[in-house]
């Protein structure tokens, strides 16, 4: 009967974890959480334990590490008792993981939220050889008829759009 | 050298190929052309630093369980002198103008692309692990820096002219990505790393048909640069290292 009552506990840590993680905001996208992003991977409880497991998005993002520091602020602020943040790498990070309701709040924040991934692609940087460029909707008007106009965007999950309707530069969230 | 040894400096000519591209372009924060580059190249910039320090993490406990001690990244990035770095030298040529520092980002990008490919296959797990998150990173500098050299090549007379030169003035600094010595050949062998010379025929290839669609002649230099990867530099290293270090130098330990 102890062991059952201690699955129950640390059942209930979990969700409790969970729930913390979730109230816990994107450094720079506010309007989803880190869980709606697909950055928290795990969360486990071993020998009384509470073990977080999470990706970086990309390898460089600053935000990684006040994720890092977020996560411990909130878990530690709980009566969860000992925990510990983990990393893990494979599989990488995708944009797929993002959840459907987050991608709309992106798209109401003025951020086109991610397309579908190309399959893979061949290692071939000749054009032809690329993927072939869906259109991306302006979140704001909704027009299809929008320009890339770099690469990378204010952080480096995003690319810089323009539409060519309202005339309105917007974030693009890559997808990845 | 035993197997340890030898991946321990395979992947720091992984880390230092990574870090200082990346803190070349750090070297553009404030002096783009326009904003956007501004912050494309930094974004590029950064993603190389942090793939540099997930392979530094990495090389750092490999280490440990041959020599006894395990340096941080930071000692590893902050506290070695120029002989002890193994970047290629092509990573360590000065920025120039813009055309010069997208050649010498597309001769890094297309192949640093195929040798991620192949390491993402290694038997080596966390190898493998870091391969793959960087690869997903590295088809966006790919894509980039050729469609800028397509861009200033197929543009003015101007942009083309200063293209097409540092194309073939960083040419002889090619070679030096597709060399293989005994390291490369014993983790090989295990399957933990990749025969570079393998990838000089797909990046010949990709090479051509970007420089074809922006009008400009594939340089036929056959004499190469080497050294870089057995620690032996330019003088240009000495000088990067010399800003990128003295902070660590001058006050050992420093934090924020």
């Amino acid at each position: 009967m102890v062991s059952s009552a201690q699955h129950l506990d640390s059942r209930h840590a979990i969700d409790v974890a969970w729930s913390k993680l979730a109230a816990i905001p994107d450094p720079e996208i506010p309007v989803i959480s880190i869980v709606e992003l697909g950055v928290v991977r795990d969360v486990a409880c071993e020998d009384g334990e509470i073990v977080v497991t999470v990706t970086p998005t990309y390898s460089g993002c600053p935000a990684t590490e006040v994720i890092a520091e977020d996560i411990q602020r909130a878990l530690a602020s709980s009566d969860l008792g000992r925990f510990r943040v983990q990393t893990r790498l494979q599989p990488a990070w995708t944009t797929d993981w993002i959840a459907p309701a987050a991608r709309e709040r992106l798209r109401a924040y003025g951020i086109a939220p991610p397309g579908e991934r190309a399959a893979a692609s061949p290692i071939d940087v000749s054009r032809l050889k690329r993927p072939v460029a869906v259109a991306i909707s302006c979140p704001r008007c909704g027009s299809l008829s929008t320009k890339e106009l770099s690469r990378f965007g204010s952080t480096p999950c995003k690319a810089q759009y323009r539409c060519e309707d309202c005339l309105e530069p917007f974030d693009y969230f890559k997808p990845h | 050298m035993n197997l340890d040894q030898q991946l321990f400096d395979y992947l720091l000519r992984v880390a230092d190929s990574d870090l200082i591209l990346a803190q070349r372009l750090g070297a553009w924060v404030g002096h783009g052309p326009v904003l956007e580059e501004d912050i494309a190249l930094t974004n590029v910039g950064l993603d190389l630093l942090g793939q540099a320090r997930l392979w530094y993490a990495y090389a750092g406990e490999v280490e440990a369980r041959f020599a006894g001690r395990q340096r941080s990244e930071d000692e590893l990035a902050f506290l070695r002198d120029s002989s002890e770095f193994r970047n290629l030298l092509l990573l360590e040529r000065p920025n120039g103008n813009y055309a010069d520092t997208m050649a010498r980002q597309f001769y890094f990008d297309v192949w640093h692309r195929l040798l991620l490919s192949e390491l993402n296959r290694s038997n080596d797990a966390r190898v493998a692990e870091i391969a793959a998150k960087a690869l997903k990173e590295a088809r966006y500098h790919a894509e980039r820096s050729a469609d800028w050299v397509i861009r200033l090549g197929d543009g003015t007379d101007e942009s083309h002219a200063k293209m097409q030169a540092a194309i073939d003035e960083l040419w002889m600094y090619t070679g030096e990505m597709f060399e293989s010595d005994s390291t490369d050949q014993a983790l090989a062998a295990e399957g933990i790393g990749c025969d570079a010379s393998e990838l000089a025929a797909p990046w010949r290839e990709q090479v051509t048909a970007v420089l074809a669609e922006a009008t400009l002649t594939l340089p036929s230099g056959a004499w190469m640069q080497s050294g870089g990867r057995r620690g032996v530099h330019t003088e240009q290293l000495g000088h990067l290292l010399a800003e990128m270090q003295w902070l660590q130098r001058a006050y050992p330990g420093a934090r924020w």
